[in-house]
């Protein structure tokens, strides 16, 4: 369809950010984040599957720099994506709706996802110090 | 009695008539993917992921197997609900959002069985 010149209604960037609409495209943007987070979980799969001579090749890459921040990066998305989807369904039985509760939430959710996934990678870090 | 003309029964505006099974498939599996990624993530904490032998041992424990199953097929099902609404929303286009739409679709099915042979090909395996 061709839409020819005709005039645009004000884009994206002439609107200062609010909450809602920055927490609704971010859970767009993690799911479709988590989407590649899935391809790469059954590459992992894919690779145990594949015996230990390819796994020992694949392994090496999940615990190098860049490949931890990847995955810390794919778990800050999970728990936001995850926290957020719970709002969403939430918002679906009919509760929550007001501006003062979706605000709420919605602060409640930014939150709980940073100190969650920073709780998760204290857990991890100290996990490997015992172990090494 | 249908007041549409035969010409716009035939190109079919309006509803598709797919969105509530869409909208339906989209929650249920969200409702399922909450215990199932908390128990993948908690799992992950507990698992030394570089050793192969630890990590297919995990995998072959028959509880881990079934819910791997689980996880991996309904979050494959809940991503292919999703890429598909964002691809209907910002491709525009028909040829190129068929085309994202079908590839998508390939994709996904692809990685589900990709997934769920690979889980059971650790499980069964020596």
């Amino acid at each position: 369809m061709t839409r020819g010149n005709r005039p645009l209604s004000p884009h994206l960037q002439i609107y200062r950010p609010q909450l809602t609409w920055v927490l609704s495209i971010l859970h767009r943007f993690t799911g479709v984040v988590l989407s590649v987070g899935a391809l790469l979980l059954v590459g992992w799969l894919m690779a145990a599957a594949s015996g230990p001579s390819v796994y020992s090749k694949v392994a090496p890459y999940l615990v190098s720099t860049s490949g931890l921040i990847i995955i810390a990066a794919f778990s800050f998305a999970l728990i936001y994506h995850l926290l957020n989807g719970i709002r969403h369904l939430i918002w679906d039985t009919g509760h929550w709706l007001r501006l003062r509760e979706v605000y709420a939430s919605g602060w409640a959710v930014v939150i709980l996802a940073m100190v969650l996934t920073t709780t998760l990678w204290i857990i991890v870090l100290l996990t490997w110090s015992d172990a090494a | 009695m249908n007041l549409k003309t035969s010409l716009s029964l035939a190109l079919g505006p309006g509803s598709a008539k797919g969105g509530v099974r869409h909208w339906w498939q989209q929650r249920l599996t969200a409702v399922a993917l909450v215990p199932l990624a908390i128990w993948f993530l908690v799992s992950l904490l507990s698992l030394s992921a570089t050793d192969y032998e630890s990590v297919t041992y995990w995998i072959s424990n028959p509880l881990n197997t079934v819910l791997l199953i689980i996880f991996v097929a309904v979050l494959i099902f809940h991503s292919k609900l999703g890429v598909q609404v964002v691809i209907e929303d910002y491709v525009h286009g028909h040829a190129v959002k068929v085309a994202s739409l079908v590839l998508s679709r390939f994709v996904h099915y692809a990685a589900l069985i990709a997934g769920v042979y690979a889980v059971i090909h650790v499980a069964l395996g020596d």
